[in-house]
């Protein structure tokens, strides 16, 4: 069956299995190479397609054990985050660490240890993993925490399943006052003010920028700083009487039917909703917010399938980390450059990131990081190896569970920590029978 | 802190979920457990009947009790309900074998298993309950059938067949306590997503999620109070339709 990221790019055959349970991944593993597991398919380039075969871990939904003393939760690997919301949100309980679509599973979200708007203060979701269960391709079901199989540990999570499928995780969820998060957003005439807004307000629980990538000239960068915190119940009385303090959270996407032509997205429409999505913003600028968490945290699952907008063709997203001291000048030059070639979406977000996790293959680490979505054209491929070299120049590099395209060479120049990975992967999978698309075009 | 589950002190306590570790049987004890019962999962393959017990412990934090049973095995119902910790106030059946038609066509211990699953298994046990009920003089008996039982076709007619006799017996059931306090609810859940990917080639306005099937299933039996509940009204209509389509005509079609 043909697979592919969320960016839709590359497309590749891949045969799909799907386990029920643990003792079924277990049964077809053994009778497996070249073979991944694969979460939701929210990674946007060629990580979840295994080369021969994919292992869909969905079929491991269960939830496990919940302790309301430690608030630590167990669940299968293949639990998408938007069902420990529905579930636990409601009883006033929510996760360390959410990105940008609740979509994912818990077994990716490790896998691409991924980051939220409050990684300054909480770190990425492997930060908070406690310990895990991996199976490795020899059929041996190893436990890894920070105490035990360290090494393993450290190498699988950020790992993207290239030392073992894992089988499930605990992680302890947080207290929150409300289902509500209380929003404010602040203009930034341009990217030195978007920058010194996010790195002043770090006493904010969340805070992220959208950048409208389309401005030059004096107002390169100018974007909507978003800062949130969740909402105290007086708080959610003042802004929305009435209202429910815990909503019932949606567990469902529908699915557009249809896939867009190509056409119809194209620099003028992306301009205008650019355009749009300002101004709304700047409106409702210094306004106190009261926000549902799927909009706070998730605006993008509204749109359904939004990805399909690129038509066929698909599209490629580019997310780079930039260290704090390169940050004004790199990203400066790097917009510049988006600007000047003009084919960058309505999606360009800069979040600022802080102290990186013990993931050895983990893409955050202090600095600031900027994704935008790119059709694909001409060119383009040239073009972002251009902008590879500057990331990598800045002491910085390209998140891989964006990836679909980067260079063998700009990986090993952006991850200090690939030696010691190759290392444990060796050990752990002597015959190399993980491997995905990913891994066979890195060299992983 | 965040609401529990609002539950008033006369409503039942606990359901006790036959076949709790299939797709709609478990998201059926979800669904009660969230509302405060405590559930009872019984089954013959007790790793899996842990697995869900747990799933729906972590998740609405109710009791949850496991007890061996297995539906083929009719002689050991009276035992099994004699030894349950209690008299559950609801019974669910959701066991099942869908079987291969094919195989049934031809092989007659595969068929005659797959009537003794979906009508004697289920009519006996809800049987027996209802003579505990009766003597309690309360209780829900749920039944899952299926429109299957609606109208044999040539896809399906064992199951079907089976199903139809289900149906028959809860109606009858239904009949004999009119009058009381006991009730009888048969469940006819249409087109449901089951399994771990989603089953493509089934039409979504028909189709109905477990999740959607519980929640109907709540509704009938706790708060809205219906006989019959399909989990798409739109099944309703269908069944209607196809209910009153000419033998003459019904036997050409490919259903
Ligand atoms: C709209 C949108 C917004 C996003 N925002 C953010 C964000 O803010 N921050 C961020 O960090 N990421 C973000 N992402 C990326 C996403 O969170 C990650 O790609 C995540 O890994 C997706 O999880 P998944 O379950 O879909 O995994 P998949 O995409 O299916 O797989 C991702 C990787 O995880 C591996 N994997 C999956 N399951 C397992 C398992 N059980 N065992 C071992 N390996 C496994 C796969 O092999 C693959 O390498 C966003 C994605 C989308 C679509
Ligand atoms: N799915 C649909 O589309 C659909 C449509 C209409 C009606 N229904 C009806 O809904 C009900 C549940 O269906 P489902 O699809 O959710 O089922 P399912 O997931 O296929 O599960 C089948 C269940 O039957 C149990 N079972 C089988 N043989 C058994 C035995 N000998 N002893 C004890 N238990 C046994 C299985 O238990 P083990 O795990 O222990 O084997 C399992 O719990 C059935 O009555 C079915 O006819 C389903």
């Amino acid at each position: 069956m043909e697979l592919s990221g969320w960016a839709r790019y590359p497309r590749f055959d891949s045969t799909l299995f799907a386990p029920a349970t643990k003792a079924e991944v277990l049964a077809i593993e053994q009778k497996l190479a070249h073979y991944i597991a694969r979460g939701n398919g929210r990674s946007y380039g060629d990580a979840a397609i295994g080369s021969r075969a994919s292992i869909s871990m969905l079929g491991l939904n269960r939830f496990g054990a919940f302790d309301p003393e430690t608030h630590l939760l167990t669940v299968e690997a293949g639990v998408l985050l938007a069902d420990v919301i529905a579930t636990y949100l409601p009883k006033g309980y929510f996760p360390p660490v959410v990105p940008g679509t609740k979509f994912a599973t818990i077994g990716g979200m490790i896998a691409a240890d991924v980051h939220g708007k409050n990684h300054y203060r909480v770190g990425s979701f492997g930060n908070h993993v406690q310990s895990l269960h991996l199976a490795l391709p020899s059929g041996e079901v190893v436990f890894c925490s920070k105490e035990e199989n360290r090494d393993l540990f450290d190498a699988t999570i950020g790992g993207m399943g290239l030392t073992g499928t894992i089988l499930d995780a605990t992680f302890p969820l947080i207290n929150v006052p409300s289902g509500w998060i209380q929003e404010e957003t602040i203009v930034a005439p341009n990217l030195e003010a978007a920058l010194d807004l996010l790195s002043n307000h770090t006493e904010a629980a969340y805070s992220s920028a959208w950048i409208d990538c389309l401005s030059t000239g004096k107002s390169l960068g100018r974007s909507l700083v978003h800062l949130g915190e969740h909402a105290r119940p007086i708080v959610v009385e003042e802004l929305k009487p009435g209202a429910d303090l815990f909503p019932q959270p949606s567990v469902d996407t529908l699915t557009l039917p249809l896939e867009f032509p190509s056409f119809t997205l194209n620099r003028l429409s992306v301009a205008a909703f650019n355009a749009l999505q300002y101004r709304k913003g700047a409106l409702t600028a210094g306004v106190p917010l009261l926000k549902g968490i799927d909009t706070f945290f998730c605006p993008l699952d509204g749109l359904i399938e939004w990805n399909r907008i690129y038509g066929k063709r698909g599209f490629i997203q580019h997310q780079s980390l930039i260290p704090n001291e390169k940050a004004p000048t790199v990203l400066a030059e790097i917009l510049r450059r988006f600007a000047v070639r003009g084919n960058a979406s309505f999606l360009a977000s800069l979040k600022k990131l802080g102290p990186a996790s013990s993931g050895l293959l983990s893409f955050p680490s202090p600095g600031y990081t900027l994704s935008l979505d790119l059709s694909i054209d001409r060119g383009l491929f040239e073009f972002l190896d251009e902008i590879d070299a500057l990331v990598i120049k800045a002491g910085g590099r390209i998140y891989l569970a964006k990836d679909a395209r980067q260079s063998p060479q700009t990986l090993v120049a952006g991850y200090p920590g690939l030696e010691r990975f190759r290392a444990i992967r060796a050990k752990v999978d002597p015959d190399s029978l993980l491997t995905s698309r990913m891994s066979e075009r890195l060299g992983l | 802190m965040a609401h529990l589950p609002e539950n008033s002190p006369t409503d039942p306590q606990s359901l006790l979920v036959i076949g709790g570790t299939s797709d709609i049987g478990r998201a059926c004890a979800l669904r009660f457990a969230e509302a405060g019962y405590t559930i009872l999962l019984a089954g013959n393959d007790a790793e899996s009947l842990a697995r869900e017990a747990d799933d729906i412990k972590a998740r609405s934090g109710a009791a949850v009790s496991l007890h061996s049973l297995d539906i083929l095995k009719t002689e050991t119902f009276t035992d099994f309900i004699a030894q349950l910790p209690v008299l559950p106030d609801i019974v669910l059946t959701a066991e099942e074998c869908t079987g291969d038609q094919h195989k049934a066509e031809s092989d007659l211990d595969y068929s005659s298993m797959i009537m003794r699953a979906n009508f004697e298994s289920p009519a006996l046990l809800l049987g027996l309950f209802a003579e505990k009920f009766t003597a309690r003089n309360s209780g829900v008996l749920i039944g899952v059938s299926s429109v299957a039982g609606d109208r044999g076709c040539a896809r399906n007619y064992v199951y079907g067949a089976a199903k139809a006799g289900l149906n028959a017996f809860l109606s009858g059931l239904r009949n004999r306590f009119g009058n009381s306090e006991i009730r009888v609810v048969t469940v006819k859940p249409g087109f449901v997503r089951t399994g771990p990917i989603e089953n493509v080639s089934l039409p979504r306005f028909l189709t109905a999620e477990p999740r959607q099937v519980a929640q109907s299933v709540y509704r009938a039996a706790v708060t809205h109070r219906r006989d019959v509940v399909y989990a798409k009204s739109i099944w309703c209509l269908v069944s209607a339709i196809i209910a009153v389509i000419p033998e003459s005509l019904f036997k050409r079609m490919h259903l």
